[in-house]
Formats: structure tokens, sequence, C-alpha cells
């Protein structure tokens, strides 16, 4: 372990926030494998439950809101801890926000009911995987500390974008020809699995300036 | 320091003793002209006595001794032609504990630097008086009672009045040792934001132990430890991303 703060109590204040962070990504994380899978096996009753998931996320963002803020106003934290905060504060957004596109996911698999989307199905499944994956592996960065891990989820998120344009372009041929209202909901949760992965690439963005000190959004070192 | 910042103060293999013991370690340092620069480190860590080194005030300690070069606008400061006592007219400093003078009025607190050097410009001493507390953000409290005693001011308008009385002599360095250790946070507020306006005319160095201090009031920020210097460099980096694991230590709370 790396030295503790000469202040245990601050160390403590930390940990905790450390703790309910990985406590809510790990609602998260439940939230969108379960969005996912109610879209795959099409089964609107669990889809119903991610909902009820969606409170105890928007609770865990405000309390973890409110940590940092008192951490910030008290203890007037600096370097590392400075960019452990901030993480913090940037941090639950992107995963409160991550938890409310699986209920968008889930609003959608009940609209679309017993209709068959099965020809999109793969593409979208594998769309869902590695967004499910980067934001996987974002969590468990931030947990370890590892730019590395990071870095690699940035990279990712180029895979999830052609992924995208390639459902775009079978939903508008299957809208013109088939059924408009079903190939929206389908376009609908493609799109919600693209942002997914954007919040997953922005978690660690923030876990490389956490780690590294080093802000790497927007310079292109993701491509 | 960025190659197009002038320094005022260049310092090279700069070494402190205090009789046997060594207390500041082959310093180099340039202080860049015309800005703050912070210094900031434990208790012990050499701090002060390197801004003592720079306007020749730690040799006043019986068995202390310097080594190494410190240069103001490429002068040495230690050469033998130097008068150290002209020397700290320009480059002044402001102590821990505010000092004016007790038997002195406010007026006389701010010309005695003057008197002290039997200054010509002593005939000019009525504007001299306003001008210094004008910029040491004194002039409005004390300008109908300039002839009480400067002992008889608040804490913080000692401070103030010290640094009125260090500035009287226009000076072009001003070092701050622990300005504002013995103030209130109103008072410490006070001469935060008298640096940031002192800024435009003086290089300032100061020493504090406040860390967020140093944050709000530098451009750059020196970290000692144990009498050598560990890391130098913008103060904004500094306190976000320090470079060296000692410092990161040492800023975040982590020294034992």
């Amino acid at each position: 372990m790396k030295h503790p703060h000469i202040d245990r109590e601050y160390d403590n204040e930390l940990k905790e926030l450390r703790q309910e962070i990985m406590v809510m990504a790990g609602e998260v994380k439940k939230m969108i494998a379960r969005a996912v899978q109610s879209f795959i096996s099409m089964d609107t009753s669990l889809a119903n439950g991610v909902t009820a998931l969606e409170y105890r996320v928007n609770q865990y963002e405000m309390d973890i809101d409110e940590r940092c803020l008192s951490i910030l106003a008290r203890r007037q934290p600096m370097a590392s801890d400075l960019r452990f905060i901030t993480l913090g504060l940037k941090m639950v957004t992107d995963l409160e926000r991550i938890g409310d596109e699986a209920v968008n996911i889930c609003e959608r698999v009940i609209d679309i009911g017993s209709h068959s989307l099965a020809n999109f199905y793969p593409l979208i499944s594998q769309m869902a995987e590695i967004a499910q994956s980067m934001i996987h592996d974002a969590i468990t960065a931030f947990i370890e500390k590892d730019a590395k891990l990071a870095k690699k989820v940035v990279t990712r998120d180029d895979e999830v974008d052609a992924l995208y344009v390639e459902v775009i372009n079978k939903l508008v041929d299957y809208m013109v020809k088939e059924n408009v209202k079903q190939g929206f909901n389908a376009l609908s949760i493609a799109k919600v699995l693209e942002r997914m992965a954007d919040h997953g690439t922005n978690i660690a963005e923030q876990v490389i300036f956490m780690v590294k000190g080093k802000d790497i959004r927007h310079s292109g070192e993701s491509s | 320091m960025s190659s197009n910042e002038a320094a005022k103060i260049s310092v090279r293999n700069l070494n402190a003793w205090f009789g046997e013991k060594l207390v500041i370690r082959d310093i180099d340092i340039e202080i860049p002209e015309k800005q703050a620069t912070a210094i900031i480190g434990p208790s012990g860590c050499g701090k002060s006595t390197f801004i003592r080194c720079c306007n020749r005030m730690h040799e006043l300690v019986p068995g202390a001794r310097v080594q190494g070069s410190i240069q103001l606008d490429e002068e040495s400061i230690y050469d033998r032609s130097i008068d150290p006592v002209l020397l700290r007219r320009r480059i002044g400093m402001v102590f821990q504990k505010p000092n004016p003078f007790p038997s002195m009025s406010i007026r006389d607190n701010v010309l005695s630097g003057l008197k002290l050097t039997k200054s010509g410009r002593l005939k000019e001493a009525d504007s001299i008086v306003e001008n210094a507390l004008q910029q040491a953000a004194l002039w409005d409290e004390v300008k109908d009672r300039l002839n009480d005693p400067g002992i008889g001011l608040s804490g913080g308008q000692q401070q103030r009045l010290c640094i009125a009385r260090a500035l009287a002599v226009e000076p072009e360095v001003l070092l701050m040792d622990e300005p504002c250790s013995a103030l209130d946070p109103v008072a410490t507020a006070r001469i935060e934001d008298l640096i940031h306006g002192l800024k435009d005319d003086y290089t300032i160095v100061i020493v504090t132990h406040n860390m967020q201090q140093a944050a709000r009031v530098s451009d750059r920020t020196a970290f000692f430890l144990m009498g050598e210097l560990v890391e130098y460099r913008g103060t904004k980096r500094m306190f976000t991303t320090p470079k060296d694991k000692r410092t990161e230590d040492y800023i975040t709370g982590k020294f034992g």
C-alpha cells in the first residue's frame, strides 16, 4: 500500500467514496446486463425489473456528489486526491446516464413486445457485447487504477461506431420495406448502445487522467 | 521557467550552513521577474533559510555561512563590492509576525527604512507615505491617524504597515516569510489580494506553510525537502499533477 494520509479519517473518507462508486458501478452493470438480455430474449418482465434498479442508481449519484462536495469543501484535496474527486464527480454522471440508457432499452423492448427483429439480433447483440465490455473494463480500470486497460477501452469506441453505421443502413432498408415503428425501436436501441459506449469511453478517459494526470480528451489519442 | 521569462534572481549551487550543519544543499533555481514564486515544504526544510540567503540575512546569524552564487539581474549579491544594507533595500523582506517599530507612529514606520539610510527622497516624505500605504492597501484605513502608534493597529493592519514599510524604499524584490501565519482569514485574504496587485511592479517570493495559499497566490511553486529543491514548476501543474512522488506525498498530506 502507498503511504496513507497522516489524517486517517481523510483516508477513510476517500476509501468510502471509492467503495460507493464501485457499488454504484456494480448496479449499473446489472442494469445493462438485464436490459441487453431482455432485448435478446424478448423478455418484458426482465425489462420491467430494470426500472426498479434505476431508483437506487439515482440515489447513489446524489450520495456520491454530496460526498465529493464535502471532501472538496473540508479537505481542499490536492494532486492525485484532487484528480480522484473530480473523477468521482464526473464518473457518477456517466454511470447514471448509462443507467438511464439501460431503462431506454427496456422501454423499447416493452414496445417491441413479441414482434420479431431476429435479423438484427446478431449486429445489435455484437454492439451490446462490446459496449458492455467497454463499461466493464472502464470500471475495472478505475478500481485497479489501470491506465493501460482504460486506454484499450478508448480505442474500442470506434468498433461500436462502425457497427452502429451498419445497423442504421440495414434498419433504414427495413423501415422502408417492412415496419417503420419496429425499425425505429431497434434503431433506438442501437443508438442507446452507441451512447453507452461513449459513456464508457468518458469514464476510461477520466481514469487515465486520474492515474497519469494526462488529459487525452479531444487529443486524437483515442483513435 | 520558460525561455521567454526573465529571471530576476538566479541561484546556482547554493549551500548554506548553521555552524557545521548543512541546511541547504545545491540549490539551483531561477525566480522570474514580476511574478509570485511560492516556496513550500515541511518545517526545517530550509525554505526560510533560502530566502534569507537571497537578501544576505542568513549571514547575520553567528556561525552561519553561504556558498554558491545568487545573482540579482546578473549581478552577484555576494560580491565584495555589494553593501548588504543597500542590497536589502533592493530585496526587502516581510516577516512572519508583524513587527512595526513600537515607539514609532504609522508615518514614521513607513519612513523608517529611508531614515536609516538617510535617503534624499525624504524630502518627498508625504507622498512616499501615501504611496506606500496605498500600495499596501492600508491608506484608506489610516490616512486620518498617521501620527498614531503603528503598534495600535490590528494584526492584519500591522502586517500591511510592514509591507508599506518594505515598499517605501522601492525594492525590486519582496521576500515574504510566512506573512499570514499570524493573521485571521479576512486579514489573510487582504494580504493575498495585495500580492496579486503587487506582482505588477515587484518580484515576490513567498514562503508559506499553507499550500492552499501557495496555490492561490503564486505563479510558480518550489517544493523544498531536507534542504533540497525537489520540484519547481508552474503552480497550476504543481498542485494537480506533481512529477515527484515526494511532492505528491507532501501536498496530499501523506508525509510521516
